[in-house]
């Protein structure tokens, strides 16, 4: 499986570390509640099919993002850096 | 039909033409008293205890494919009560005593064999978990040993001890470990819930879940509804997606593992070695293939089939371990998809739905778990209160915090 990272292109899998599901990225407010925290750090969709999930682009540039991918096919969609992403 | 050695004797002289299928085939009624969904390992297990311990026998299992068709026929067969933490410890306990008990129970030759399982050590640090989980598992009743390196030496002889990244100090014998055959466990059970009177339903897929006023009413199949009053979740690697049918979102990600096997060979592994760097345990079937495996790819798939990396992973590894392996010539690899929940322990519990549970969490240690999973998931549906050794599996434990992270590797999907 490759890759494509947005700052150094297709790289192999194994430059990357697989953090998990988007919803990571999906933090509660400060006046969140204890629902919020469980769907964000516990509970998964985990779908068959069409993912977003959360790489760290370890033996490459440093970069995370978030990489949309197939799960049943491993067709890897696109990627765009956490960074650019509002309020993550 | 009862087998016995007589029979196979007796049949053998008449020409093996007395033998029927193990289990009826029947079509699908409008109502049970329960419901199972999922043919593997703990659905089978768990329709087989509702009728043998709690006497419910108007009960099905809905599989959508063959029964054994997923993880419980993929594994590397490894049975073991190895673990440290309360919750897991008395659990996998009594799950080898029902193993040890199993093929009488069931009149089926499941070849459990208790050749011991040999964890390695390959550090000071090493050595002292491994004598803290051995006291552990002596104080749960069941057996450990620490063994010296000569004790390993003389048990294991083609282990590599010459080389320095990863020297061997000792390891912790478990003797009561050991493998059995992963199809004849389905099949065991399968003929024994059948033989009680659970309808097996085989090319029966759950397409959805009929939940009127937070109650379970039965389930939409491929083969029509049919009605229940209690519903039992079990299919592993697909939990999330059922589960979505009654709108929960479960602590669960799939993620694959995959297997090996090598030619037949004569024998020389005639135990279960697990090394202690990295993550390879290896044993040799019956009929003479090294079985290996080590760990997930890592990242969520329900590809049933792996990714090249680990491969190479694994590879380093055995060679790593026992160098003699490079002989030998890998026949097989295939992947199944294991349910890993957040601490790399398993659920078995009601959900917020009145008549709606959970038996999910298996993460890639599932096999051994089928005995004990099914009669307390059986005790659950049959009586509404957990099990006295599966109290603390918890579908809410990480919301309150009481997570069961038995190797201390985190909160995250993949790292158990
Ligand atoms: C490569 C590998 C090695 C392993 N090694 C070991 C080991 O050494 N020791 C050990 O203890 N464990 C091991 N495991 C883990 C163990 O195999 C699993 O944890 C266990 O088998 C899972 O439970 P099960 O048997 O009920 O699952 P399965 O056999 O997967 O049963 C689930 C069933 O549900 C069915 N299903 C899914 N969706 C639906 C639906 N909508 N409707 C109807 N039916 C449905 C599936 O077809 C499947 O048959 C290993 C697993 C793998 C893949
Ligand atoms: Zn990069």
């Amino acid at each position: 499986m490759r890759i494509p990272c947005p700052l150094c292109g297709s790289r192999d899998r194994r430059e990357f570390y697989y953090y998990g599901s988007e919803d990571y990225l999906k933090r509660p407010s400060d006046q969140g509640s204890i629902d919020d925290l469980d769907n964000q750090l516990f509970l998964r969709d985990n779908p068959a099919g069409v993912t977003r999930d959360v790489w760290y682009h370890e033996a490459g540039c440093g970069a995370w993002m978030v990489v949309t991918r197939n799960t049943v096919s491993h067709e890897v969609l696109g990627s765009e850096l956490v960074a650019k992403k509002k309020g993550a | 039909m009862r087998y016995s050695g007589l029979k196979v004797i007796t049949e053998g002289l008449f020409g093996n033409k007395g033998w029927g299928p193990a289990w009826r085939n029947p079509a699908p009624k409008a109502e049970y008293d329960a419901i199972i969904i999922g043919g593997g390992g703990h659905g089978l297990s768990t329709a087989y205890y509702l009728a043998k311990n709690h006497g419910l026998t108007n009960i099905a299992v809905l599989e959508k494919g063959y029964l054994g068709s997923g993880n419980i026929g993929r594994n590397t067969t490894i049975v073991r009560a190895n673990y440290y933490m309360p919750g897991n410890s008395e659990f996998y306990s009594h799950s080898l005593k029902l193993w040890e008990g199993l093929e009488a129970e069931l009149n089926y030759n499941v070849m459990h064999s208790q050749r011991g399982q040999l964890i390695l050590a390959h550090s000071d640090g090493q050595r002292d978990t491994l004598a803290r989980r051995g006291n552990a598992m002596i104080n749960q009743g069941d057996d450990a040993e620490l063994w010296t390196l000569d004790q390993v030496k003389d048990f294991a002889p083609y282990l590599d001890f010459a080389q320095t990244r990863f020297p061997i100090y000792g390891g912790l014998m478990h003797k009561r470990g050991g493998t059995a055959r992963h199809d004849a466990v389905a099949w065991g059970y399968a003929r024994g819930a059948d033989r009680r009177g659970v309808d097996l339903i085989q090319n029966c897929e759950v397409t959805g879940i009929d939940i009127e006023n937070g109650v379970v009413k039965g389930v939409q199949t491929t083969r029509g509804a049919i009605r229940a009053k209690k519903v039992g979740m079990l299919v592993a690697g697909r939990s999330s997606q059922v589960a979505a049918m009654a709108g929960m979102r479960l602590p669960i990600e799939s993620h694959v593992l995959q297997a090996f096997v090598t030619e037949g060979l004569k024998p020389i592994i005639d135990s279960v070695i697990s090394f202690g760097m990295g993550h390879f345990y290896i044993s040799q079937s019956d009929k003479g293939g090294l079985v290996f495996g080590g760990d997930l790819d890592f990242y969520a798939s329900y590809a049933a089939r792996g990714n090249l990396p680990m491969v190479e992973h694994v590879m380093e590894a055995a060679m790593t371990l026992m160098p003699m392996i490079g002989r030998a010539k890998v026949l097989r690899s295939w992947g199944g998809i294991m349910d890993m929940s957040v601490d790399g322990s398993p659920i078995i519990d009601k959900t917020h739905i009145e008549g709606l549970f959970v038996d999910a969490g298996w993460n890639y240690g599932g096999f051994k778990a089928a005995p004990a999973s099914g009669w307390c998931m059986a005790h659950l549906m049959a009586t509404g209160e957990p099990h006295e050794v599966a109290r603390r599996f918890r579908l809410d434990r990480f919301r309150t915090g009481h997570v069961m992270d038995e190797e201390a590797t985190g909160s995250q999907h993949n790292l158990h």
